[in-house]
């Protein structure tokens, strides 16, 4: 476990302003208590100073996780976000897509979001930017990149994508594996 | 079974010339089995014929199946014997039917006349195997099977004379045979308990031991019943009157668990895969048994408390014991298998629980690796006992020497435990023992060392009201006193796992020294040790490697 080099500290922080934009300062400066972000095992956690300082104590070899993963620094030094990570973009997401109840499951399974399944989006959303995807109850579902505009969407056939799918929760079944 | 017409398109010669109810029968088992072309997995497919009753089902197993599974082999001999009676009562034409209605004249004594059905059965088996062309080399197996001396007797009269010893058990004085002792009752009974529900001598025995008779058989009776499925509403994310709704809405008929939890929904039935619906998936749920509620419950944390779960996996627990802290203070989570650290993290992950550090540490190392928790909970690995409803191997796979080492485990980490918890925590100082097993050695066989061990502890109330008390005596052992303090949970009676609860409050971080008398009634090997117990020594540490040894390649051969 250690601190993210600058350069890490840039490429995540470049990857979390794509769907959080500056609401990032929200996760540095907080009013309860000093989070701060560690790497293990190429990981990168989100966690808060006490707990760390407590982890400290856990052998590299023994420890597993700590706090919230984020994502995981691939071997080409880019950064990738994981879905574990949904809980904190959701909280500060700058703009969400909604599916309605139909398009809940085919969402889950690792499709992207169609239109025929859009239930509602964020007004003034760009073309390819990163939103947080919701069900109509308001219940986080992952996360993707749209595809069209908001205005442009709207002309779009039923069939046509309208966000492309990154991670959902689906992936807690299907990845299990090499999620952690 | 209906009876159809042998299908027309097979082109064999008829099979008798004149065909008798038995033969069209045969004729479709054969047309069933040549003709079907499996579309389900295996597995499956068998499962679902076993259900059915059905004598193809195990037709088909033996001409399809070369590897048998224990519980396979114990329900086709049972299906076996049973299939085999209707043949052989109801054919009209087959030679071997004038024994049957010769032994039914005579009406011989019960056992001759089983004898002579086996021995009707014995000699259609042949002609079976002729009739429907089937692998032989599979059906001698079966035929080994039958010819087993345990089951010579038929199972439905083992039943009956298992209800019977235990009726004469419960009036011994009267309804005895006087030329029997009740050793020899509860020998055959014994012996009967564990051919009719499969378990080890040895195990049936033992589980035995913990009840009265007619107690006992409710407890081996329950063991072949599933318990319900239950799911605990993670209120970190959610109420439980919004998770129920929400359910409900998909097609999930639920109730409330009972009185004593805010947070359990009982499913009775489902529409859709439960451990899949999308509100798993965002965490609002947890799907874990009754019984492990109880743990926690009796661990009982406070918000801003640091609590230690030694072993942890799969997280049903660890994400309880956050969510009752409302992800403040901390949660370790440690679990000894690294294959279980996946799981483990992707739960605490789903349910949304952000104060938890995953470790991967022997339990046994822990005072060492961090000590100075508020509170400790130990769910400590174990025979299973409690699950067999779950687990069936445990009926046959659990050895005399396994309840030796395991205790042994146990009472290593319960001490480790004990050492992990700052008894001047404003707030804490307490150790939760729990086992998912009933026997005593796992259970107050351990608590009581670790009270002999730790005299800077006391047994507290658990703090939930049901469960049977702890024993304070067990077959000429005294435990301390305070033993009732603890709690027992059975499958018949509270209609959740096999489970024991013991809540511990450490009032001093000194361990005093042993007064020295009072330590020698236990006989195991711990025993010997006076004052507070380290294992770092050197005849511990060989022990410690060989047990840590055996633990995994118990585990390796579960997988």
């Amino acid at each position: 476990m250690r601190p993210l080099t600058e350069e890490e500290t840039k490429t995540l922080f470049e990857k979390l302003a794509k769907y959080i934009g500056s609401n990032i300062k929200h996760l540095i400066d907080r009013s309860d208590e000093t989070y701060c972000f560690r790497l293990h095992k190429d990981r990168v956690y989100y966690v808060s100073e006490s707990i760390m300082r407590k982890a400290v104590s856990v052998g590299r070899d023994q420890l597993g996780s700590l706090g919230v993963c984020f994502g995981k620094m691939t071997k080409t030094g880019k950064f990738r976000l994981h879905i574990t990570a949904l809980d904190y973009l959701a909280q500060y997401a700058k703009h969400k897509m909604w599916v309605k109840p139909n398009g809940e499951m085919p969402f889950l399974y690792g499709n992207h979001v169609v239109k025929a399944h859009l239930g509602r989006v964020t007004e003034d959303t760009p073309e390819h930017q990163g939103v947080i995807v919701l069900n109509m109850s308001d219940v986080p579902l992952g996360f993707g990149v749209t595809a069209r505009s908001t205005s442009d969407s709207r002309k779009l056939q039923p069939t046509d994508i309208v966000a492309f799918h990154q991670a959902d929760i689906g992936e807690y079944l299907r990845e299990e594996d090499t999620l952690f | 079974m209906k009876n159809h017409n042998p299908s027309p398109r097979r082109s064999e010669p008829p099979l008798r010339l004149n065909p008798s109810r038995m033969e069209r029968r045969l004729h479709l088992i054969r047309s069933k089995i040549l003709g079907t072309t499996c579309l389900l997995p295996q597995t499956t497919r068998m499962t679902n014929l076993m259900m059915m009753n059905s004598p193809w089902a195990l037709i088909w197993i033996a001409t399809t199946t070369s590897k048998l599974t224990m519980m396979m082999r114990r329900s086709m001999k049972r299906m076996m014997l049973r299939t085999m009676m209707v043949f052989s009562h109801k054919s009209t034409t087959i030679s071997w039917q004038d024994l049957i209605q010769k032994q039914r004249r005579n009406n011989l004594s019960t056992k001759t006349k089983m004898m002579k059905t086996k021995e009707a059965m014995r000699m259609t088996l042949p002609s079976l195997l002729v009739l429907m062309s089937v692998n032989l080399a599979n059906w001698k197996l079966v035929r080994l099977m039958l010819e087993d001396e345990e089951d010579q007797a038929d199972i439905s009269q083992i039943n009956h004379r298992i209800k019977e010893v235990v009726n004469i058990l419960g009036n011994f004085k009267e309804l005895r045979d006087p030329a029997k002792s009740r050793q020899d009752y509860l020998d055959r009974l014994l012996k009967d308990i564990a051919t009719y529900y499969g378990y080890s001598d040895f195990l049936a025995e033992k589980l035995f031991n913990l009840f009265a008779p007619a107690e006992a058989i409710e407890f081996f009776e329950a063991n072949e019943v599933p318990r319900p499925v239950t799911i605990r509403t993670n209120t970190l994310r959610t109420r439980r009157r919004d998770l129920a709704q929400a359910l409900i809405n998909r097609g999930v008929n639920l109730e409330p668990i009972g009185k004593w939890t805010k947070v359990g929904l009982q499913v009775f039935e489902s529409q859709v895969p439960i451990g899949a619906t999308p509100e798993y998936l965002a965490g609002h749920y947890m799907l874990q048994a009754a019984s492990s509620f109880l743990p926690v419950m009796a661990l009982a944390p406070q918000e801003h408390e640091r609590v230690l779960d030694m072993a942890s996996a799969p997280g049903g627990k660890t994400t309880h014991i956050a969510a009752l802290l409302k992800n403040t203070g901390m949660v370790f989570a440690n679990d000894f298998n690294k294959d279980r650290l996946k799981s483990l993290s992707a739960n605490i992950h789903r349910l949304g629980v952000k104060n938890a550090v995953v470790c991967n540490y022997d339990g046994r190392e822990f005072p060492k690796v961090i000590g100075g928790f508020d509170r400790v909970l130990l769910d400590a690995p174990c025979s299973g006992t409690g699950v067999i409803s779950k687990d069936p191997g445990v009926k046959v796979n659990k050895t005399e020497k396994d309840f030796i080492d395991i205790p042994h485990l146990q009472k290593q980490l319960v001490l480790c435990a004990i050492d992990s918890v700052d008894a001047n925590s404003k707030t804490g100082g307490y150790i939760v023992y729990s086992t998912c097993s009933v026997t005593v050695d796992e259970n107050e066989a351990v608590v009581n060392y670790a009270l002999r061990k730790r005299p800077n502890v006391k047994l507290v109330s658990t703090g939930i009201e049901f469960g049977r008390e702890g024993f304070t005596r067990y077959r000429g052992k005294t435990f301390h006193p305070s033993l009732d303090l603890t709690r027992r949970y059975y499958p018949h009676m509270h209609n959740m796992d096999g489970f024991y609860v013991a809540k511990f409050k450490k009032f001093s971080n000194k361990i005093p020294k042993q007064t020295g008398d009072n330590v020698d009634e236990d006989e195991d090997q711990d025993a010997n040790e006076s004052g507070p117990a380290t294992f770092m020594e050197d005849e511990d540490s060989t022990i410690l490697k060989d047990s840590m040894r055996k633990l995994q390649k118990n585990r390796k051969h579960k997988k």
